[in-house]
């Protein structure tokens, strides 16, 4: 199916001449749990269809759901982090209807009582301001299975022959983060919306309880948008952009739809409640199938989990183990490690911020541990074409790199040896060390031992060297390092040469 | 009685997924004219009442997030009416979901 | 009442001396003692079902193989001569809305017929690691919606005393089998009387446990917050022995109570001793009157007096919001199976109707769930819809909830002066098959005193009280006992059951007009 690609005839702009934008963001994230939010199977992406399933999450008549405690507390520290209250007494709720890649024809999720709600979070923008979103609530619920639609010309769900179902992504936990209308951006509104949904996935990568990967579909953006004449109070109809999986995406997706609420509603038409898809590739949106009644989808009680009361204490414990927010970490990091405003924004970009960070908290000092992770391992990640996260060494193997060459054991050139070893996959550093036979040689007595050696295999040389012509001296420290395989400290030998001819 | 009218009868059975035929419309919609009219007995009852939706007395029962055995592939489709490549096998899907 | 023994075939006459005519408890008793096998018991109680299922038609599935390889495991653990469960070796009947592994699982229902669960109910676990002998599946009201079993798509189950009536419902399978003596055990489901008016109506001891005591992991969920697993059985040790067995908490299932199970065979124990002296019993006021057949009330009266004469203080309780319990059922618990039988969708499992290339997912589903489910079904399920509806939901489910609430405060109220409550199981004794299944309404109210206790979650039982003078058929008394204290229910039944004596009448009905019926 292609796109009808409609104009959006005015820009952000001349949008904000006659209106003020409303937004408001629903952004679900999968939590990495190791299982799902109702039963034990393996919360895992990618696996072989229809293996990490069970009575539970296939819907199977007589299987009862199972709250997974680790989403719960997930759950409460997103809320916390988000500056949100937590409900005293919460609960499951059902919602109704039928769609073949939802096993029960209903999802477990939060209605009226969601445990977190009414927070807000302090935005960075571009300009170094930051923008107060307001969170309505969040809420947990299970995602629902995958369908493959065979058939039919594109192989899309319009026009397939017949669908296959994988239930493995049935049951994984949710977490829906819900924003109050987001009034008053005016022009930025584009970038308010980006700007929200990367300070966002910023909070929930430092929390640790989500892959956040919006082009895994680990975290996924609804945005909502409307547009009401400036100087009125009430919201116009709004749309419900889906299927913005990227950052960027947001932000396009929000401006297209102001620029095309516009061009309707000046030309004198209406906006139609609609939920529409956006198209990365044309950056516009299309609207998605009508519904053809108004949606019932006749929430009640979830019977089959009690209630959740989380204790004031076990919150406070939360609260107090709630890491730095992210843009106020990198603050921190930029003054104490002496950074540039560039020489951060390198280490961002690079995804080496929290490697460098981790190396640091390992012992290693913040530039030879920056240095490593955004020189040497970059080329290595960059030829291997993995990103550095993914790179098969860890913060702690680097650290002791660095410690061994500030202890002499290991030279720059045998420390990027003994790197090349750990991804190979030879083990600890000191392991590749001693599998490699890489250590300096500074066993004085030996190295010595080598130095006379070479003299006495070179008289010639070592009778100029006495002569007071030191530049010979080079041919001996080639010869010792030649002796040692490069493992003696050339300047050490060098000085050990001249000693031996005084 | 409850004002229960074919039409809405007919909207329910659309709504729960129930293909019922004509001649069923007209003895449903008339029992259920009857029993909602019963039921709505309950009316009466002071709006000022909690609710009561379930009788368990305890809360926050939570499960330990460890794995635990997922059925076989060949299990999990033992009872499909159609499968293929290791995937439940159904009709076309038209659109969204309610 | 004519003599119509000499129209009997051998399996289906009297019965008395029989194996199957003993209780469980005397049966564990002489397998573990040696002195006749679970094999023996076994394949008496599949010679009997042979005899006499066809007439009664309590069993959708038998499994002989199975429960003949059941039977002689324990044999063999009971030689090894290591430790037994109480029941080891006893056969058991199992309602057809638990799961099990190794026979179908229909729930009495067009769209899952054949349906084989890759999972067994946590309870039929409990059965096996027991060494109960699983005999087969027993018929039921379509996914336990009903109040006579003539909502089964395979066929009314009949009451082994009187085979043109039915045998109430939705468990009639699973009491007719313990009635008839086909089974000295079976499970049932209780959502809104399913294992009590059964009992009642066919002379059996039915118990609704505690809500959240007895795990659903696996029972197929007909209205979750109301429905309970419990025992069938022809003596109140018997119910509180298999009670035993399944009851306790389970992980499996979150509103499983993580308490200790309420001592009942203590409990049985204690009360067949005789006396009831400082129990305190509340007669419910409401449970009269109107509707309630003279018969039925006149053996209550009598029950009540027993009770009275076994040392027992009678009062009179009211519990005015029990008049709400019928609208708030027939509310609450369609709502909830508009929503648990949503997944009967063609799908995954079960029937699937009109897969022909053309229809769409969407169609196929209505298409199915139309062929596949029975009236009465559909009936609750689009009443359920209609009371979740947002048009509705205040007025109907809300308000439900809120009369939910007034019956678990009449409860706690009556619990404060009474320890236990009491009343007929049912207002009336079986009904002719065919008489009320086009009444809806009608069909309701042989449910109105066995509600209150699904609402309330409280724990009640059903334990025989006699035959009705009217018409010669068994009548209940329902006991009611405070939630997670259902050993004072099974303390207070046992002293009526060995008060009451035998009676004038057989344990094990004659099977009169069996062969009528056929």
């Amino acid at each position: 199916m292609t796109a009808t690609v409609e104009s959006a005839p005015y820009t952000v702009e001349e949008v904000c001449e006659q209106f003020d934008p409303v937004m408001g963001l629903e952004v679900h994230v999968e939590l990495n749990t190791a299982t799902k939010m109702f039963c034990g199977c393996a919360n895992a992406f990618g696996a072989e269809p229809n293996t990490h399933v069970c009575p539970v999450c296939l819907g199977l008549p007589g299987a009862l759901p199972r709250v997974n405690g680790t989403a719960v507390e997930s759950a409460v520290k997103i809320g916390l982090a988000l500056n949100c209250h937590v409900r005293e007494r919460s609960g499951f709720a059902r919602k109704n209807y039928f769609y073949p890649d939802m096993p029960k024809n209903f999802q477990i999720s939060q209605y009226e009582d969601p445990i977190v709600f009414d927070g807000y979070l302090d935005v960075p923008l571009d300009d170094g301001t930051t923008w107060r979103v307001e969170i309505e609530r969040a809420h947990m619920e299970e995602d629902t299975g995958k369908s493959l639609h065979i058939g039919g010309a594109t192989g899309r769900i319009h026009g397939a022959d017949y669908s296959l179902l994988d239930y493995n992504r049935s049951g994984v936990p949710l977490i829906e983060i819900v924003t109050k209308p987001i009034v008053g951006a005016g022009v930025r509104a584009p970038e308010v919306a980006r700007a929200y949904v990367t300070a966002l996935r910023d909070v929930l990568r430092g929390l640790g309880v989500s892959d956040v990967r919006m082009d895994q579909g680990s975290m996924r953006c609804d945005a909502n948008v409307s547009l009401k004449p400036k100087g009125t109070e009430e919201f116009g109809t709004r749309t419900e952009t889906k299927n913005v999986n990227s950052l960027r995406s947001v932000e396009r997706a929000v401006r297209y739809e102001m620029g095309r609420h516009a061009g309707v509603l000046l030309s004198g038409g209406t906006i139609r409640q609609e939920t529409r898809h956006f198209d990365e590739q044309s950056g516009t949106t299309s609207p998605g199938r009508p519904k053809e009644t108004f949606a019932d989808y006749r929430f009640f009680p979830e019977p089959d989990l009690p209630p959740l009361e989380p204790s004031r204490d076990w919150v406070e414990t939360l609260r107090a183990g709630l890491p730095e927010r992210p843009w106020e970490r990198r603050a921190r990091i930029q003054t104490e490690w002496g950074l540039s405003d560039e020489e951060l924004r390198d280490l961002v970009n690079a995804d080496a911020l929290d490697l460098v960070a981790d190396t640091v908290d390992a012992g290693a000092p913040p530039e030879a541990a920056r240095s490593w992770w955004v020189s040497y391992l970059a080329q290595q990640a960059n030829t291997a074409g993995v990103t550095l996260p993914e790179l098969a060494i860890t913060p702690a193997q680097v650290a002791r790199v660095v410690a061994l060459v500030a202890e002499g054991t290991l030279t720059n050139k045998l420390a990027r040896q003994v790197v090349d070893g750990v991804l190979a996959g030879e083990g600890e550093p000191d392991d590749v060390v001693a599998g490699r036979g890489l250590a300096v040689v500074s066993d004085e007595s030996a190295l010595t031992a080598a130095v006379d050696e070479a003299l006495a295999a070179q008289p010639d040389i070592a009778e100029k060297i006495r002569a007071g012509k030191t530049k010979a001296a080079g041919a001996i420290v080639g010869a010792v390092m030649k002796a040692t395989r490069g493992q003696a400290d050339a300047a050490r030998v060098q000085e050990l040469v001249l000693e031996r001819c005084r | 009685m409850s004002d229960i009218t074919r039409d809405d009868v007919a909207h329910l059975a659309r709504l729960a997924r129930l293909a019922v035929s004509d001649e069923e419309l007209d003895v449903f919609s008339s029992q259920i004219d009857a029993i909602v009219d019963t039921v709505s007995r309950v009316g009466e009852i002071p709006d000022d009442v909690p609710p009561t939706a379930q009788v368990v007395p305890q809360t926050n029962v939570l499960r330990r997030d460890v794995r635990e055995p997922s059925l076989s592939n060949a299990a999990a489709l033992s009872g499909a009416p159609a499968a293929e490549e290791g995937r439940f096998r159904v009709p076309r899907i038209l659109g969204e979901g309610a | 009442m004519s003599d119509t023994r000499d129209t009997q075939r051998s399996g289906a006459g009297p019965v008395d001396s029989d194996l199957v005519s003993l209780d469980a408890g005397e049966l564990a008793r002489r397998i573990h003692a040696g002195e006749v096998s679970s094999v023996e018991v076994t394949r008496a109680h599949l010679e009997r079902i042979e005899a006499v299922d066809g007439g009664i038609h309590a069993f959708l599935h038998l499994d002989a193989e199975g429960a003949l390889a059941a039977a002689e495991a324990a044999d063999r653990a009971i030689a090894d001569g290591g430790p037994v469960s109480p029941l080891a070796g006893v056969p058991v009947a199992v309602k057809d809305n638990l799961t099990t592994t190794d026979m179908p699982t229909t729930c009495g229902s067009r769209i899952l017929s054949g349906w084989r669960p890759p999972y067994d109910a946590t309870v039929v676990k409990r059965l096996r690691a027991a060494g109960l002998v699983p005999l087969g599946k027993t018929n039921l009201d379509e996914f336990a919606m009903g109040s006579s079993t003539e909502n089964s798509a395979f066929g009314p189950t009949r009451n082994p005393w009187d085979t043109t009536r039915i045998p109430g419902g939705s468990g009639g399978g699973s009491s007719a089998s313990v009635a008839a003596g086909e089974s000295p055990l079976a499970l049932g489901s209780d959502t809104g009387g399913s294992i009590r008016q059964p009992g009642a109506v066919t002379g059996t001891v039915g118990v609704k446990p505690t809500y959240g005591t007895v795990s659903r992991y696996g029972l197929v969920a007909f209205s979750s917050s109301l429905d309970q697993v419990g025992p069938c059985a022809r003596s109140v040790l018997d119910a509180a022995l298999l009670h035993e067995v399944v009851g306790g908490h389970d992980p499996c299932d979150q509103t499983s109570v993580d308490a200790p199970l309420p001592p009942v065979v203590e409990a049985a124990l204690a009360g067949a001793r005789g006396d009831l002296a400082g129990v305190r019993v509340g007669v419910v006021a409401e449970f009269s009157g109107e509707g309630y057949q003279p018969g039925v009330l006149a053996a209550f009266t009598d029950a009540v007096r027993t009770l009275g004469e076994l040392g027992a203080e009678v009062v009179e309780v009211s519990c005015p919001a029990f008049s709400y319990a019928l609208p708030a059922y027939y509310l609450i618990a369609p709502s909830e199976a508009s929503s648990n039988l949503a997944r009967f969708d063609a799908m995954r499992y079960g029937l699937r109707v009109g897969d022909d290339g053309e229809h769409a997912a969407d169609e196929v589903m209505s298409l199915t769930r139309e062929a596949g489910f029975g009236a009465e079904v559909k009936r609750r399920i689009m009443i359920g819809t209609h009371a979740l509806s947002a048009g509705s939901y205040d007025a109907l489910y809300g308000k439900a909830q809120k009369a939910r609430t007034l019956i678990v405060r009449d409860f706690t109220a009556a619990f404060e002066t009474c320890d236990v409550l009491v009343s007929p199981t049912t207002p009336t004794t079986a009904f002719p098959l065919g008489e009320r299944t086009d009444d809806p309404l009608a069909m309701y109210l042989a449910d109105l005193c066995t509600i209150p206790s699904n609402l309330a979650g409280n724990a009640a039982l059903s334990v025989p009280c006699g035959l009705s003078a009217d018409d010669g058929l068994p009548v209940g008394l329902q006991v009611m006992a405070p939630a997670l204290a259902d050993d004072r229910a099974y303390r207070v039944a046992a002293a009526y059951e060995v008060a009451r004596g035998a009676g004038d009448h057989p344990r094990i009905p004659e099977l009169r007009a069996l062969e009528t019926s056929r």
